[in-house]
This record gives C-alpha cells, structure tokens and sequence, in this order.
C-alpha cells in the first residue's frame, strides 16, 4: 500500500472526526473495510484491542490499520495522517485566542461554553461511574459481585481524599488490585 | 527551550500511557500535572482547551495536547507534546500487532482493566467536582453546565450542539449585561433601584473585572 495513499486516507478521517474518538469509528470502518484493508471480523479485533490499550482510540486505530497495511512505516504515517489536521486546525485557533483572548465577543463566548464544557465532562464521568461501579449495584440483576467494584471505588476514593497522590499511582493500583478482586 | 520540549513529550506520553479507555481519562492526569503541579494553565484555559478540543475537528485528547503545547512553547510545543501523546500508542499497538492479537481476550487483563476503569471513575469524580466548584457559579452558569449535562447524558445529544448553544447564551447574556450596565450608569444616583436580582448583579460583577483589569 502506497505511504501517501495511508497518510491521505487518515487525514480524513482525522478530519471528519469531530467530538471524539467514537466518532471516528464509522469513518474508520468505512474507510478500512469498504476499502478493503482489512476484514469485518479484523475490524472488531481491531476496536476491541484500540479500546483496552493506553493511548486514544482513534490513534490506536490509525496505528493498527497502518501498520496492517505497511508494516513499521506505515503505523507511522497512519497516525502522523490522523493527528496532522490537529495540528493545523488547533494552532490557527490557539493563535487566534491568544490574539483576542480579551476581546469582549470571545470573552462572552467562552463565559457560555465554559460551564456547559464542564457539564459535558460531568456527563462523560458520570458514563464512567455507571459503567463500572454503580448500575450494577443498582440493579443486582446485572450481577451482585460488583460489590467489589464498590468497595474498590470507596476505598480509592478515601486515600485519594486524604493523600492525593499522583492519578498514575490510582491507575496502576486499580489495576493490580482488579487482577485479583474481579 | 530544548530541554522545554522534552519536557513536554514526556508530560505528554506519559499522559498516553495512562490514558486507557478514552480521551475525557486524561483529564485529572492533565489537570495535576498542567494547573495543580506546574501552574502552566488555570483551571479556566483548561476548560477552554478542552471545550475547543471537543468542538473542532480531531481526537479531543491530540488537540488538547496541541492546544496546551502551542500555548507553552509555540509551533513546536505542539508537536512535541502531540508526538509524546501518540507516541505509546505506536509503541504498544506495533507491539501487539507483532506478536499477540488477542491480548485484550486474557482474563487477567480483563480483570485488571475493570480495576482501572474504577480508579478512573474516582480521578474522574474529584476533577468535576472541583472544576464545577471553580467555574459554576451563578444561575445561569449552573443552567448550562446541567443543562449540558443532561442534553449528553438523557437525551444523548452530539457534544457540538450543545457548545454551539451555550456560546450564543453566554453572547446573548453578555449584551444583556452590557445593555443593564448602561441603564445602570445612566441611573446611576437613583440607589436601591437598581437593575436586576441578586443573580444578575453577581453575573455582571464577574464580567466587569476583566474590562476593569484591562482599562
């Protein structure tokens, strides 16, 4: 597969995604399995390992599809296509804010978008909270052994009352502790 | 300023590394490391980068790194930090891809990412529940922020929507101010009259210091 070829390709599809990396899915599957990179069933495989690995999902796609397509280099410019419009796109905006940052019309902007941004990132934690401690708690139908999800939830949450530690240390103690709680 | 860049890349790969499940997870990672650690950003550009990041085109956690990099170190911030945010994806997938597809099917990693997924829900409830504590506080700021929280979590409304509303209110709020301070100025010795309930004042008292700052 030619590299110019891939870069394009993920510049679009960098291009089109617009509200997070959910959003790039369909034009992900469009692109790679329409296109024929890669199978259906290689598609899901795909998602499922670009879902439980470090780093965002669009570019944990990118990364797999490119590689895929043209072993190491490919990898490489998939995700150099996906990030490119970005950068571009983020630069000329942060050039502007930072040209009229104090200009009444952005001031009166921002005073509106900054509340509902905080709402939004309520609504995305809140996502989070249900899907791992509290539905199931709610309806013990879905399972009643995610008391420990609960506790765990509880017992993070007071030592991060107390010591406030780095967010790392909490990730990586989730982690160590789920292996053998769940 | 090289040693700045570096900086940067490693802030920003080891916010990828952590980042599992989702770009709003390196939210309390960047806000410990960029407001509460560094001081690089206030609470409010934090917001701004993010409500941006979520509104233009891209991965929201790749135009934040941009956004914050630009604004620490210019053109070249930017891509240092969104080189450090892609650069354990590129490692780890190519990883993956080499030897272990079906690394996401092994218990143990099932069960440890369900821990994870819960540690990220306490890193998640602290960080809103100090930036509502920061940014919502008047009437109409709590009316937004629940306002856009419902719209996303109830009726399951697209993110842009809802920015694009709460940046005509708070343009629409902002002329509304402007047009009750001048009726104020123009009655300026009639006291107790004044224009407007306790909520407007407050609205009107947060928007006057920045003109105050500037003047």
């Amino acid at each position: 597969m030619n590299l110019i070829t891939i870069f394009i390709a993920f510049f679009k599809i960098g291009l089109f995604t617009i509200g997070g990396g959910l959003a790039a899915i369909p034009l992900l599957r469009e692109e790679l399995v329409d296109g024929g990179w890669v199978t259906s069933a290689e598609f899901i495989d795909m998602l499922a390992v670009s879902q439980s690995t470090p780093g965002p999902i669009g570019i944990n796609m990118a990364t797999y599809a490119g590689f895929k397509a043209a072993s190491f280099l490919g990898s490489l410019i998939a995700t150099a296509g996906m990030v490119a419009p970005s950068l571009i796109i983020i630069i000329m905006i942060a050039r502007f804010m930072r040209n009229f940052a104090d200009h009444p019309t952005v001031r009166n902007v921002l005073s509106g978008v900054r509340p509902a941004a905080v709402g939004l990132i309520a609504a995305a934690s809140w996502f989070v909270l249900a899907n791992s401690v509290l539905l199931m708690e709610w309806f013990p139908g879905m399972g009643w052994f995610e008391l420990p999800a609960f506790l765990l939830f509880v017992a993070l949450a007071l030592v991060y009352w107390k010591t406030r530690a780095y967010p790392v240390y909490y990730i990586l103690a989730g982690g160590g502790i789920g292996i053998f709680l769940f | 300023m090289i040693r700045e860049l570096f900086k940067l890349y490693m802030i920003f790969f080891k916010i990828g590394l952590f980042s599992i499940g989702g770009g709003y997870v390196m939210l309390p990672m960047l806000r410990r490391e960029m407001v509460e650690d560094r001081g690089w950003l206030t609470d409010d550009e934090l917001i701004d980068y993010y409500a941006i990041a979520q509104a233009t085109p891209g991965i929201i956690a790749v135009n934040t790194a941009t956004f914050v990099g630009y604004k620490r170190r210019g053109v070249p911030g930017a891509i240092a930090s969104t080189a450090g945010m892609v650069s354990p994806s590129l490692i780890i997938i190519t990883v993956i891809a080499l030897f272990f597809t079906r690394f996401q099917e092994i218990p143990a990693v099932q069960r440890a990412f369900r821990g994870v997924r819960v540690a990220v829900a306490v890193l998640l409830s602290f960080t809103v529940a100090s930036l509502i504590k920061k940014t919502v506080r008047s009437v109409l700021e709590v009316v937004l922020a629940a306002g856009a929280f419902l719209g996303i979590s109830l009726l399951g409304l697209s993110p842009i929507p809802i920015l694009l509303t709460a940046a005509l209110v708070g343009v629409a709020a902002g002329m509304f101010r402007s047009a009750g301070k001048g009726a104020a100025a123009r009655a300026h010795k009639s006291a107790g009259e004044g224009a407007g309930a306790a909520a407007d004042k407050n609205a009107a008292e947060n928007a006057m210091v920045p003109g105050e700052k500037r003047e």
